[in-house]
């Protein structure tokens, strides 16, 4: 319960840049059953990792892994440290993850409060990203009160107005419509661009990992292995509707969908009832 | 006649005011034709004004006084470890390990039994009839404060955690305010259960309080000043509980969308 991914120096002697998330043969086991298979893996920094798989592939795992809420069973994680004044990393999560006894405000302004940061700073941070998010006008509503892509806003605002190092995102928009989620990418991307924080992003729309990524993680059917990384070279910044009308975007989704598609019919043969 | 259509909320007030009036008026009947026998009846008419002169002579508020202090002091002293233990049950297993058994072996223990034990402990005096009311109040507010924890979506521990929250903070800003909902119903059942041990044990041992009204006027034959106690017991609880709705409202503003 109580696992903590290992924060450590990252060593800097070498040419390259130290990666800021580097993964060496992290294995994750649920009792007896094999989650997570040897996963070796560098991000680097500023770099908006896209990790697509089949439905129980252990992506969310991972990223539960990365944000510290669980441990590798074997392995090892090393995380850069943050710059003073950041946390490391902060989470979009799943579903509903605001607080329903807190105001659009106060929930954006969790990160924030627990950190003690002094309220003016808290006021012009918070109001900055609720204003991107177009949230500031239902600062006062409880989240009750909103719809489901509303309070996706209001998650996404809570994670950056954190300003942490790493932006942790695990199918923040896997409940909304079609409309809602185009209008999010925009903002998103929008809200990315001007502060390019690394961004590990968990979804199983390979539309999604294109229109977002800087690279994109394939990964196997359980036990979740990596299957391939591929780059996207798309330009920045991307206006996701046109995005969508040029080739060189149809051929990535192809691609990927292709090297998914495999993994997709795999975990598909071991369900119950199906032909082996 | 077509199929039953919904009525208006007024009307159901309505009824729900008339049917006791009613019932009121066909017990005064009875009572002033001989239906039903005065001495252990007394219609509603002479019961009321034996309110009033019980009232204007001050007996009635000394009486009201003495069992609304009790049960303050007893709701405190009961409600506020209860919370907290509870709190700390629904968030530490090993808490959980150590309350729950001592817990589900003494709420079975029908409270009023425990009258003598506690004028044992604690004399006929005051901290006796506060000692029974926090006892009453105390198991349905921690049995729902750890439901009310434990009831909270894993998710949001996780967010807590993700976004740094000290313990102390996991208290204040995630496990109290989610359990809230069953806190404030804990209470409310707690409340009635203290309304019901203060008359209870104001029956034994003391010299004031409704409770003591109730079983002095018994020990007297006086029926009416019996019948004025139960009323304004029935009376106070009415009130308590529509005090706690009204709280609940003002401070779980989240709980209804």
């Amino acid at each position: 319960m109580a696992g903590q991914t290992t924060t450590a120096e990252l060593p800097d002697g070498g040419q390259a840049p130290a990666p800021k998330i580097s993964l060496r043969d992290v294995t994750k086991r649920h009792d007896t059953q094999l989650a997570l298979d040897r996963i070796t893996l560098d991000i680097p920094a500023s770099t908006f990792f896209v990790v697509v798989g089949p439905s129980g592939c252990g992506k969310t795992t991972l990223l539960r892994m990365l944000a510290g809420l669980d441990a590798p069973s074997e392995g090892q994680i090393a995380i850069a440290n943050p710059e003073a004044g950041h946390p490391q990393n902060s989470m979009v999560f799943q579903g509903d993850s605001l607080f329903p006894w807190m105001t659009v405000w106060d929930n954006a302004a969790y990160g924030l409060t627990m950190r003690n940061v002094p309220k003016a700073r808290i006021d012009e941070v918070v109001g900055h990203y609720l204003n991107k998010t177009g949230m500031y006008g239902a600062r006062t509503l409880y989240p009750h009160q909103l719809s489901g892509g509303m309070r996706q806003r209001v998650s996404i605002a809570r994670a950056f107005a954190n300003d942490p190092d790493i932006l942790l995102m695990d199918e923040p928009f896997s409940a909304l419509d079609e409309q809602n989620k185009t209008l999010l990418h925009e903002e998103l991307l929008r809200i990315w661009e001007e502060t390019r924080k690394t961004v590990v992003f968990i979804t199983h729309s390979v539309d999604e990992a294109v229109t977002l990524g800087d690279r994109i993680m394939v990964m196997t059917a359980g036990p979740g292995r990596i299957k391939t990384i591929v780059p996207v070279d798309l330009p920045r910044p991307r206006n996701v509707v046109e995005l969508r009308h040029t080739p060189a975007y149809g051929e990535l989704v192809y691609d990927i969908w292709a090297q998914l598609r495999e993994e997709v019919d795999r975990a598909r043969s071991r369900e119950p009832g199906s032909k082996a | 006649m077509s199929a039953a259509r919904p009525r208006s909320l007024w009307s159901d007030r309505t009824i729900s005011i008339l049917s006791p009036l009613v019932l009121l008026g066909l017990w005064e009947i009875c009572a002033r034709t001989g239906i039903v026998d005065v001495r252990f009846f007394p219609a509603p008419s002479n019961i009321i004004g034996h309110l009033f002169e019980l009232a204007s002579s001050g007996a009635l508020w000394r009486h009201v006084g003495a069992s609304l202090y009790r049960l303050a002091a007893g709701f405190v002293v009961g409600c506020v470890p209860a919370i907290v233990i509870g709190l700390a049950i629904g968030l530490y297993r090993p808490v959980r390990a150590a309350f729950d058994p001592l817990i589900s072996a003494t709420y079975p223990i029908p409270k009023s039994s425990l009258l003598p034990l506690i004028l044992l402990i604690f004399g006929l005096g005051e901290s006796s009839k506060i000692a029974m009311v926090a006892i009453g109040v105390f198991y349905p507010v921690v049995i729902n404060t750890a439901a009310g924890v434990r009831q909270i979506a894993p998710i949001f521990l996780d967010v807590g955690r993700n976004f740094g929250a000290s313990r102390f903070n996991m208290f204040r800003t995630v496990a109290l305010p989610g359990a809230l909902p069953l806190i404030m119903t804990g209470i409310k059942l707690g409340a009635g259960m203290g309304l019901v041990l203060i008359a209870i044990a104001e029956m034994v041992g003391a010299k004031q309080g409704l409770g003591y009204m109730i079983w002095n006027a018994w020990e007297l034959f006086d029926v009416q000043t019996m019948y004025v106690g139960l009323f304004v017991i029935a009376i106070i609880g009415f009130v308590m509980n529509a005090g706690f709705d009204a709280l609940e409202r003002a401070i779980v503003p989240w709980r209804k969308g």
